[in-house]
């Protein structure tokens, strides 16, 4: 019996050497999998109960926070509601549903462990806090464009040139952060309140594209603020005539004069003798045909560019944007912001940007740093540099040639005493009417040129003979006034 | 080092478990540590000590090593419920490893010459038939997840299979060492020997009874825990290697008619081929609680997330609504494995397997063929039980729902695993008793 004894426990050591071999199987070997199966909810359990970290904007305003929803969960609570919903977005984990700041600066918020602090932080009783994000949005200046915008579809970004700081993102339509659920009124120009107009509408740019156009101009060496262009209307362009605004014709001009007053006979073939490549080149420069480097969802965001419709040129698949390399783009159209030009006012707070910061274009960021709990900075988020878009000295240059159009050109709406703003307007024609009035959307992108320290993209859409210069260049105006009064 | 003196030393390791157990989720709850936890652990150490001095006295030449490795067990299972469900239940935890010592002492001074249980070996197996039964009775029945395992006597649940197991293996092993003979013998039938019905017949009868009844009740679990201590007493009885074949055989063949034609069985196959099936998973009683252990044990890693650091519950839901149903009594052991990781979990199977090793060595020890056969059939049946319970959650096999002995939350499991201990304990007391005293 006693063989049949030892055979039996022999048994009894293989059951339990099976049953080791399956425990390593579910906690080690096959661990990650089981992680990472979309039925396992613990991971999310988990981050319920972490306090997120507050986001705050430049001046210590709350614009997020945590507060207690019982059992050991926290909701969030937006002060500011729909001023800065946009940009912070939203958290509601049990449906999934994120957006914005809360969404791209998820890890921070949570408080990524970092080394032996989250060890020690095992042994803690109290919840789990997240981090704090400084935004460097600017709450006055913000205030200040939603009501300037007064209502209207569009939108206002100001940015920093030297450090990339995002101070203003405001864009109607907008919505209330508190209440997902609530009603959005119908709007045919946009896909629902969440819509983000600042980074997810592709706009027709109109004449501010004509800032790349000279960008381009001028950087290449080819022309100077000072080579003459013949001014004359109509020109052929592609095959179709192309008129100045009210068919004028403004005779031999220097390309100043040309940015001056928005000269669509001369810019058009100007790009057509620039060439495809150099187009391309420069609007890759300035951040076209990528997605903003801004810490920013990026399903929140489009690229800017040659738009593709399909059937239209070839049978290409899976492509949003066509290089204006391609030989079905129009490329005079496209230098003066018309074709299938699409561009977000992001985009064009960019250019701007670049232009305002002696060509040196710096990645737009909407965090300034990220604190612990501690007041300790976890991430200083250092300014990072995108391109060098053009030398200094076209920047130069070009900031000369955009203080003229404020000072003299069309955009003197925008020429407030002591602030010696640049500029450029844009009014791009939509091919809708109302009331017999055709309806534009109206642009303008600038700076203070004597004290380039903001850089503002200020659109408005379907405004009836909405003019940039008559629109949107007071707007930009007021919020460069206001933010460099602050700096101050 | 003398036996007794070994066990006495090696109840430390349990008293100092349960202080530290203790003292761990003392300081993840309330980020303090206080003296409660020392208090337990002393508690415990005493209350061992009674047990020891107990054994000392009555079973002095009684293995050194089950009794320590029992109150490892228990300790750990106290501090795991106290982990799970809190003090009210960690203290009933207690009270029944209180009233469980109580039994051991009274199974101990009753059957000081267990092999009188033999002369009751016909009431022993009708008694344990009845157990069986129990849960079915009308106006008694309580069905846990279509299984009938509990029965409530007033406020008290009480699960009678945990009893009925120990019953029968002191059945088996008395009606086998009358028959192991003629069992292993028998004519020859194409070359292989049958043994003779009429030896066979009761065996047979009482087998089928039991699986009738389990059947009936939908206990997978204590069935297959049941039938794999009736095939390992049998084969240390006959020595035929081939009766287990049959029997194993004879198991796959009614395991594939119950898993094809018992929906409750045939779900639970499902549950366990297919757990992260989203149909399966979203049924009432589905794989969900097979899919969240495995979450959980995914969660532990290699060494776990440490003590009380689990999540347990949905948080923020009120009514509590356990992310692992029943985490303190069939799956306790992902929430080992989930805090202490394989190691925990490895560990604690290897006391397991130590304390079996200990129970076979009490079968070889031991002179006479009732002792040895029940001895077996005790050991057998623990070692059984952990592996239906631990390779149910684990994906061995299906789950079925038995505890997980003396660390399982629940009175009955405990009572009834402190008789079967101290009927090993009475084998290995007689067994090792030098030759003059017997």
């Amino acid at each position: 019996m006693n063989r049949s004894i030892i055979r039996l426990f022999g048994v009894v050591i293989l059951l339990f050497t099976v049953l080791i071999v399956w425990t390593s199987r579910w906690t080690v070997f096959d661990a990650t999998a089981l992680q990472n199966n979309s039925l396992n909810r613990l991971e999310f359990f988990a981050t319920e109960k972490i306090k997120r970290g507050r986001i705050i904007a430049d001046n210590g305003a709350v614009l997020a926070e945590s507060v207690r929803a019982g059992g050991g969960t926290w909701t969030r609570r937006y002060p500011y509601g729909s001023l800065f919903a946009q940009a912070v977005g939203y958290n509601v984990l049990s449906q999934s549903q994120r957006a914005g700041l809360e969404w791209s600066r998820a890890s921070e918020l949570l408080g990524k462990p970092t080394g032996l602090t989250s060890v020690f932080g095992s042994f803690n009783g109290g919840p789990k806090v997240g981090d704090q994000v400084d935004s460097t949005l600017d709450p006055k200046a913000q205030r200040l464009a939603r009501s300037l915008l007064a209502g209207r579809v569009g939108s206002v970004v100001a940015i920093v040139p030297q450090t990339g700081a995002v101070k203003v993102m405001y864009s109607n339509p907008t919505y209330n952060d508190n209440d997902l659920k609530a009603h959005c009124p119908p709007n045919p120009e946009v896909i629902g309140c969440q819509f983000n107009y600042a980074t997810q509408a592709g706009l027709p740019p109109g004449s501010t594209f004509k800032l790349i156009t000279t960008t381009a101009a001028l950087d290449s060496g080819r022309y100077t603020p000072s080579s003459i262009f013949n001014g004359d209307s109509p020109v052929i362009v592609s095959g179709h005539s192309l008129e100045n605004d009210s068919n004028y014709s403004y005779g031999p001009v220097t390309l100043t004069k040309a940015l001056t007053d928005s000269i669509n006979t001369v810019y058009a073939p100007l790009g057509v003798k620039l060439g495809g490549s150099l187009m391309q080149e420069y609007m890759q420069r300035f951040g076209f045909y990528s997605v903003p480097p801004l810490d920013y969802p990026a399903n929140q965001m489009i690229k800017s560019g040659e738009r593709f419709y399909p059937g239209v040129c070839g049978r290409h698949k899976n492509i949003l944007l066509l290089p204006v390399t391609n030989s079905c783009v129009d490329l005079g159209r496209t230098a003066i912001g018309q074709a299938n030009l699409t561009v977000t006012p992001m985009q064009m707070a960019m250019v701007v940007s670049a232009i305002a910061n002696d060509g040196k274009l710096m990645e737009p960021r909407l965090t300034s740093k990220v604190v612990n709990t501690d007041g300790q900075v976890v991430d200083s988020v250092p300014p990072q540099e995108y391109d060098q878009v053009m030398k200094p000295k076209i920047a130069a240059e070009l900031r000369q040639m955009m203080r003229d159009v404020v000072e003299e050109g069309t955009g003197t709406a925008a020429n407030l005493n002591g602030l010696n703003i640049g500029g450029k307007t844009g009014t791009a024609s939509t091919g809708l009417y109302k009331n017999g009035q055709e309806l534009d959307d109206a642009w303008f992108v600038g700076f203070p040129e004597s004290n380039p320290k903001i850089a503002v993209a200020v659109e408005l859409t379907n405004i009836p003979n909405g003019y940039g210069g008559t629109y949107a260049a007071p707007i930009a105006a007021q919020v460069i006034k206001t933010l460099l009064a602050e700096k101050q | 080092m003398r036996a007794r003196n070994r066990e006495l030393f090696g109840l430390i390791p349990a008293s100092l478990l349960i202080s530290a157990g203790f003292a761990a989720v003392f300081i993840q709850r309330s980020n303090q540590l206080s003296t409660v936890s020392l208090v337990y652990g002393a508690l415990f150490l005493g209350l061992c000590i009674v047990g020891h001095i107990f054994i000392r006295v009555t079973l002095p030449n009684a293995d050194p090593y089950v009794f320590p490795l029992v109150a490892v067990l228990a300790c750990f299972g106290i501090v795991m419920v106290y982990r799970i469900y809190g003090a009210t239940f960690a203290r009933q935890q207690a009270q029944w490893f209180v009233v469980g010592l109580a039994l051991f002492a009274a199974t101990v001074i009753v059957f000081r010459d267990y092999r009188k249980l033999e002369n009751y070996r016909y009431l022993i197996v009708i008694g344990s038939l009845v157990l069986l039964i129990l849960p079915r009775v009308p106006g008694l029945e309580d069905p846990t997840n279509g299984a009938y395992l509990e029965i409530h006597l007033g406020s008290l649940t009480f699960q009678p299979t945990e009893f009925g197991k120990v019953g029968l293996v002191v059945f088996l092993a008395s009606y086998l060492r009358d028959h192991r003979q003629a069992l292993a013998g028998g004519r020859k039938i194409l070359g292989y020997r049958v043994p003779p019905l009429k030896h066979l017949g009761p065996l047979l009868l009482l087998w089928g009874i039991a699986m009738l009844i389990l059947v009936f009740l939908h206990d997978v679990g204590s069935s297959l825990m049941f039938y794999g201590g009736l095939l390992a007493i049998l084969y240390v009885a006959t020595d035929r290697i081939s009766f287990v074949l049959v029997g194993v055989v004879a198991f796959a063949a009614g395991a594939w008619y119950l898993s094809t034609h018992i929906p409750h069985i045939n779900a639970r196959v499902q549950d366990w081929l297919h757990p992260f099936d989203p149909k399966l998973y979203g049924a009432l009683g589905g794989s969900f609680q097979l899919a969240n252990g495995q979450f959980a044990m995914a969660a532990g890693g290699l060494f776990g997330q440490g003590f009380g650091q689990a999540m347990l519950t949905v948080p923020g839901a009120h009514p509590v609504a356990y992310l692992i149903p029943a985490p303190g009594t069939d799956m306790i052991y992902t929430v080992i494995t989930d805090e202490l990781g394989l190691f925990g979990g490895a560990a604690l199977l290897i006391t397991y397997l130590i304390l079996c090793a200990r129970g076979f060595k009490a079968a070889i020890l031991a002179r006479d063929s009732f002792s040895k056969l029940l001895a077996t059939g005790l050991s057998s049946i623990l070692a059984i039980q952990v592996f239906v319970i631990v390779g149910g959650v684990t994906r061995v096999i299906p789950l079925t729902g038995v505890t997980l002995p003396f660390v399982s939350y629940g009175g009955s499991s405990i009572l009834a695993n402190f008789v079967l201990v101290a009927l090993l304990l009475l084998v290995s007391d007689r067994a090792r008793r030098p030759e003059y005293a017997r």
